[in-house]
């Protein structure tokens, strides 16, 4: 029977199935983070279990680590107390870390990769809800609970149920200045935040496979944002690159296996799919969100949606609650938002071709007078090849800050955050209440997008800005 | 975990859809390195103004709802961040049920890791039984008859099975998984030897 590339995955992860449906999955890699794990060591302890697989565990502080200058460590008490327990508990458990000082620490989701911790095939899970980005490689890759988290760690593998499959096909070319993030903005626009619920996302097509890794990556970490909890592409020779002679990627005689089967994972014709979803690439555009929930979406030549015209009570009423936190009125153009802050950085778009993205329109550019800009690089690494290529140096003269890497305000946990009322383009990737400091109003955007944002000073136009 | 079996209460009701993790419990309060503490920060953005003061109007805020152990909500409930701080912050309040016309998979998980039961009804029954809210009268849950009942009327949800034992039981499923150990290791045995990179030996 053909089977899709996650039935294989799942198939090939099977340690036990239950009567009722149930299964017992093998997790080859655990990604840990400060902010749900500690509670989950302290099951470990209270029970006196141990670390199944230390080895298939690596861990990093990115929620809570300050973005400025960190030579002093971290002023805030509680965020202090989280990313020290991390530390105590990897030493405790024998687990890798990348510490604050350590030039390899960043988010989560792109040291993974660039480690090549991540690979294709395998089943990654980590206690954040943006694990899918990971499916990028043509792994199964999902957030779990801290409980789960727990059950990880001590026993390698997790409780699951099968999943339905659901394939969503791209095809054509991107016009020019439109991005990975404006076709997962659509796509979520389409398919509302519930849609994927209950499935796992096989993104597919020929403008699928013409992007980069890390293009990829942004597709399937906004996976979450349409209710899947994973998103995955089958890898090619653009994935096998990326990996090759990465520190922890299969070595020898190991990574011709590893390509061996790995040439493997894809979908068989005719295999068969739950629900289906066509785009063309073509009438894709800049997009932009308008409210509180990623759904949320119009085009950057669009108008803000009116509540009058909604017949249905209910989404007339979330239509009116978005609008009065946004502060926006009906039929308002995009083009003509406002905005005091804008963001660069994110498991979604804080990767060095994020950064270069940006950098090209804001090249010889100053920013509006009246916007704060900053970006935070996704990792040490990010940040140091971004040097090397001078893109601190752009980012810098146009009026932008030049941070150090972590999550930062896509989630605001740290200092970085909106002031109540406060109005930010981000390039992250949750625009809900409160997200980015309470009041704060968000609009998700592209790097380029939100570049051209920060220039004009109103939400814009990056085609404006394009050679 | 603690044990889920009956439960009578006057529901809660928050007419709101897409109710995210992040407005059920704040990124502030994930700083905790705790599981309990929370139900007091629950909804805080809703429930407390700049200043910290209790909200009036806020539903949760209002008698006898401040005492409900049971919240229905609108469809979508709990979907964006995985943080399992979200059930923590219901249970710590004394809500133990959720009842709404879809739940997003990471918290529906999360919910029974912790003695939590969220019932999936169909939109008009949701309806129905919000009017028991408004009216401020008991509803009755039962799990092991998968049913809700109110007035003289009931209505039949449907639970995993595997998962309504462990409510059922209070089963701790760690426990449960390294009962097989034998196969986790017969597993990882053959691991080695067909995908010996994956342990990076």
């Amino acid at each position: 029977m053909p089977n899709t590339l996650y039935d294989k995955i799942w198939n090939d992860h099977l340690v036990d199935q239950q009567a009722d449906g149930t299964a017992l999955l093998f997790v080859d890699r655990h990604l840990v983070h400060e902010v749900t794990s500690p509670q989950a060591f302290e099951g470990l302890r209270n029970s006196n279990r141990k670390v199944r697989h230390p080895k298939l565990t690596l861990a990093v502080a990115d929620h809570n680590v300050p973005t400025t200058d960190r030579s002093k460590g971290i002023s805030d008490k509680e965020s202090k107390i989280q990313v020290d327990t991390l530390e105590a508990n990897c030493k405790e458990f024998g687990i890798k870390l990348f510490g604050m000082g350590d030039k390899r620490q960043g988010i989560v989701h792109i040291i993974g990769p660039e480690q090549g911790f991540t690979q294709p095939g395998t089943v990654i899970v980590c206690g954040d809800s943006h694990t899918a980005t990971h499916g990028a490689f043509g792994s199964l890759a999902f957030g779990i609970g801290t409980s789960e988290v727990e059950h990880v760690l001590a026993t390698q593998t997790l409780v699951q149920k099968k999943a339905k499959n659901f394939r969503i096909n791209v095809e054509g070319k991107l016009p020019l200045g439109v991005t990975s993030k404006d076709v997962i903005l659509q796509i979520i626009g389409k398919i509302g935040t519930a849609g994927g619920t209950g499935c796992v996302i096989e993104y597919a097509g020929d403008l699928i496979r013409s992007l980069s890794v890390e293009q990829r990556m942004t597709i399937c970490n906004m996976t979450i944002e349409g209710g899947a909890r994973a998103g995955l592409i089958a890898p090619d020779e653009k994935i096998f690159k990326y990996l090759e002679g990465k520190p922890m990627s299969p070595k020898g005689k190991n990574w011709e296996n590893a390509l061996g089967y790995w040439r493997n994972l894809k979908s068989d014709d005719g295999a068969k799919f739950d629900k289906e979803v066509n785009l063309k690439a073509e009438e894709i555009l800049p997009m932009i969100t308008w409210g509180t929930s990623p759904q949320d979406v119009i085009t950057i030549d669009g108008k803000i949606p009116n509540p009058q015209n909604e017949k249905n009570e209910d989404k007339k009423n979330s239509l009116e609650r978005a609008l009065n936190y946004m502060g926006l009125k009906p039929n308002m153009a995009a083009k003509d938002i406002k905005i005091d802050k804008v963001f660069i950085g994110s498991c979604t778009n804080g990767r060095i071709e994020d950064l270069r993205e940006a950098a090209k329109i804001l090249k010889d550019k100053k920013i509006a007078s009246h916007v704060h800009a900053m970006v935070v690089p996704g990792s040490g690494l990010v940040k140091e090849q971004a040097e090397q290529e001078g893109l601190d140096k752009i980012f810098v003269n146009s009026g932008f800050e030049w941070r150090e890497p972590g999550c930062s305000m896509c989630l605001a946990m740290n200092a970085d955050k909106l002031k109540p009322e406060e109005r930010c383009a981000s390039t992250s990737n949750r625009n809900f209440e409160g997200r980015q400091g309470r009041g704060g109003r968000t609009h998700l955007v592209s790097p380029g997008m939100a570049a051209a944002a920060a220039i004009s000073g109103s939400l814009d136009d990056v085609r404006k800005y394009q050679n | 975990m603690q044990k889920f079996s009956t439960l009578k209460s006057i529901p809660a009701y928050l007419p709101i859809v897409n109710i995210d993790t992040d407005m059920i419990i704040p990124k502030q309060f994930l700083k905790t390195i705790k599981r309990t503490g929370l139900g007091k920060n629950l909804f805080f953005e809703m429930r407390y103004d700049d200043k910290g003061k209790e909200i009036n109007e806020f539903i949760l805020n209002k008698t006898p709802f401040n005492k409900s152990k049971i919240l229905i909500a609108g469809k979508n409930f709990g979907c964006g961040s995985s943080r399992e701080h979200a059930p923590w912050a219901l249970l710590d309040f004394g809500i133990t049920c959720v009842i709404s016309s879809s739940f997003a998979d990471i918290f529906h998980n999360n919910c029974f890791k912790n003695g939590i039961l969220p019932i999936i009804l169909n939109d008009d029954k949701i309806k129905e039984l919000s009017e028991y809210a408004n009216r401020k009268e008991e509803i009755f849950v039962d799990l092991n008859e998968e049913k809700v009942i109110y007035g003289n009327n009931e209505v039949i949800f449907k639970v995993d099975p595997f998962k309504k034992k462990c409510l059922l039981e209070g089963l701790d499923d760690i426990a449960l998984s390294l009962n097989k150990s034998k196969k986790i290791e017969n597993f990882e045995k053959d691991l080695k030897s067909q995908k010996p990179w994956i342990f990076n030996d």
